[in-house]
């Protein structure tokens, strides 16, 4: 009986592998957007998975904020070259130049709204009709509603009262000229889903992930790597301790949390003990408002 | 570990969204931030009671409304499963929402008011539940703290729903009395029940059998993307990828492919880059065969054995999810898998009143949330089954050409 079963891991594998070749099926110019998070590392890897022995249909995209940690980026230029596939990069540096925009200010000042522009200037330039993404409805309230195949307007816009019916495994990605699909194909996967398949798969992750020391800046509670980006104030302590990061985001808008764990059982082990969700513990951008995710995502937003 | 889908239909009134967030935080799936963030919002209300509702109401609109406007789902594991809840709003206009919840899952919690008994929408929830095959039926009788947990109350309304049920024909009906604001036979037994001697919410999630819902007899492989390499180290490399979507394929098994009817044979299976010897559902594999058969997006690999339908000519029970209404004539095109095909709806034969079953005259124009059983010429062959025998392969999906929207839910007959 159970040898016709399959295990959950494969099942999220499965519908995962399923919805990046929909998404090759139906799309003429898709693009995967990277982030050198653990999230983009494993579409990567089951892309692999849907793809090989044939090229991946579709570009790797890092929209480069400049506040990224250094061991990310490497990562993704060690790994792009390693798997031959293409990556694009664009930088919101060059945005904020061309678009005279106004960076923000203040102690942790976080391009992460500004990264909206230049994804939405990126899908323009090279006419991305679908941009794969690494977001699971588990993350956050808003995300828990958004379908796999999300349709979004020219400007990029999440309209959740307006959202197609997605039925069985059938996925629509009929649009108009200018609009643009947002695909997420690992939205059934919950944190736990994502470390457990990473071990099992044996995925490679940047050394942010495992524990290191790191001198950081306590901030309400949270624990902010010292970087250039960020603007000391003269009470301000800057102490040293062993963390990882449980996300990776911009330095300044990911906290990091404290732990010894070295290998990714004890990572494991300590994401099945933690009190605390993964964005409210290491998203600083979160916690502006109630909706914060769910206005970003209304205005262009992944 | 497997999984389990499953959707709550009921009202707001019902206890549905207080249900689910008992159960996530009961099965300690909601973390201390969460619930800060939503004891923060219940001190803003009146009554300041902690609102395990405000866990699943996920947009500012549904907060500041108090509604739930769309499908949201919420996961949790247990050491024995994984659980995604679709959660689906109640209202009469959202039918469509439990349409969509509906469709990915095995089974349907329908949660019924102790004090109001089997109402309007328990029935409408429960046809719709019908109407998609649903395997497993739970009846979560809520609100037992409000009737003195009576067991006279929760045994009339288990007689009023089996004469419903039976009217549907609905099977493997599973009856719970519950109080999902108390905790009561959520996760473990309530005391205050103990007259009632079954399982607990938690515990017949975590053991009902899923299994009967992949449909091993029936080989369906549909055709999503061909994988042709084209480099030195892979010339003739070409190879189907796709997902098995019911049965099993072996190496050297006969295959036909619809819906051009070539005949051929499983030269060999490979997944993850890995060659094996059978792919079953639900996996994705990629799968090569011994002739060079024209095969492209849209085909449909089948074991000559138990082949499905192919024709031009379906009928078809659609739900109606678009404003627009929808009348005899109209064209739109209709997507099963990864086919997609020109289609008109040539006539509407009936509409399947969702309160009483009954079959009505046809409207002149199909409304919103409206349920008729229609007749559709495809421009192609279409590759199917029927809903009821084979879900994976007897759904199908109607898009307005203009404006790309999914308007239509069919269910072939």
């Amino acid at each position: 009986m159970q040898k016709y079963k399959l295990d959950y891991l494969d099942q999220l594998e499965s519908e995962a592998i399923h919805i990046f070749r929909e998404v090759a099926g139906q799309f003429e110019r898709p693009a995967l957007l990277f982030s050198g998070g653990k999230d983009s590392i494993t579409l990567v890897h089951l892309a692999l998975k849907a793809f090989r022995p044939g090229k991946f249909p579709f570009p790797l995209v890092h929209i480069d904020t400049g506040h990224n940690f250094q061991e990310a980026l490497d990562y993704r230029d060690a790994m792009a070259e390693r798997i031959g596939e293409k990556l694009i990069v664009r930088k919101v540096e060059d945005t904020i130049r061309e678009k005279r925009l106004t960076e923000p200010k203040g102690k942790f000042a976080s391009r992460n709204a500004l990264q909206t522009f230049t994804l939405l200037d990126t899908i323009e330039e090279f006419k991305f009709d679908a941009c794969i993404g690494g977001a699971r409805r588990d993350e956050e309230k808003a995300r828990a509603k958004e379908r796999i195949f999300s349709v979004r307007d020219e400007f990029g816009q999440w309209n959740p009262k307006l959202q197609r019916p997605e039925l069985w495994n059938t996925y629509n990605g009929r649009i108009h000229k200018g609009e643009n699909v947002r695909v997420f194909p690992i939205s059934n996967w919950t944190e736990l889903d994502v470390w457990n398949y990473i071990r099992r798969e044996k995925i490679d992750l940047p050394s942010i992930y495992y524990s290191h020391e790191r001198k950081v800046l306590e901030h309400e509670g949270q624990l902010v790597a010292m970087s250039e980006f960020i603007n000391l104030e003269p009470s301000d302590t800057v102490i040293t301790k062993r963390v990882r990061y449980r996300t990776v985001g911009d330095m300044t808008c990911t906290a990091a949390v404290e732990s010894t764990a070295s290998n990714i059982d004890d990572i494991i082990s300590e994401i099945i003990a933690t009190k605390t969700s993964e964005r409210g513990e290491t998203r600083i951008d979160d916690k502006v408002s109630e909706a914060a995710m769910e206005d970003r995502k209304k205005n262009g937003y992944f | 570990m497997d999984i389990l889908r499953f959707i709550t239909a009921g009202s707001v009134d019902d206890g549905k969204s207080t249900l689910i967030g008992r159960l996530l935080y009961d099965s300690k799936s909601i973390l201390i931030d969460q619930l800060e963030a939503i004891e923060k919002q219940s001190r803003n209300r009146e009554d300041g009671e902690i609102d395990l509702a405000l866990l699943t109401d996920g947009l500012r609109a549904e907060r500041e409304q108090g509604i739930t406007i769309d499908v949201a789902y919420k996961y949790f594991t247990t050491p024995k499963r994984k659980f995604i809840i679709a959660d689906a709003p109640g209202h009469i206009q959202y039918t469509r929402n439990m349409v969509t919840g509906a469709s990915n899952s095995d089974l349907v919690v329908i949660l019924v008011d102790a004090r109001n008994g089997v109402v309007e929408q328990t029935r409408r929830h429960s046809i719709i539940a019908s109407l998609l095959n649903l395997p497993q039926v739970v009846v979560a009788i809520n609100k037992m703290d409000l009737v003195g947990y009576s067991r006279d109350v929760y045994n009339n309304i288990v007689i009023d729903y089996s004469s419903v049920a039976n009217s549907l024909g609905l099977k493997n009906v599973t009856y719970i009395p519950i109080s999902a604001l108390n905790g009561d036979n959520i996760v473990d037994k309530s005391e205050a029940l103990d007259w009632y001697d079954g399982p607990s919410m938690l515990e017949l999630l975590e053991t009902v059998e899923v299994t009967q819902d992949v449909n091993l007899a029936d080989a369906r492989f549909p055709v999503q993307y061909v994988i042709r390499p084209q480099t030195e180290e892979h010339h003739d490399y070409r190879g189907y990828a796709g997902k098995v979507i019911s049965g099993i394929y072996r190496k050297g098994d006969k295959v036909l492919v619809q819906p051009s009817g070539h005949a051929s044979s499983i030269r060999a299976i490979e997944s993850g880059g890995v060659e094996i010897e059978e792919a079953f559902a639900p996996q994705s594999v990629v799968l090569h065969l011994k002739d060079d058969v024209d095969i492209s997006r849209g085909d449909v690999i089948v074991r000559d054995d138990n082949p499905p339908s192919v024709s031009q000519d379906l009928e078809a029970v659609v739900c109606w999810m678009d404003s627009k209404p929808l009348a005899a004539g109209d064209k739109f095109l209709l997507q099963i898998n990864s086919r997609v095909v020109k289609a008109i709806v040539k006539e509407i034969e009936y509409r399947i009143n969702v309160n009483s079953l009954q079959n009505e005259p046809a409207p002149g124009s199909v409304s919103l949330n409206d349920v008729v059983k229609v007749k559709i010429r495809t421009a192609q062959p279409v590759v199917f089954d029927k809903y009821r025998q084979l879900r994976a392969n007897g759904g199908a999906i109607l898009i307005d050409e203009t404006s790309n929207v999914t308007v239509g839910a069919c269910m072939i007959a």
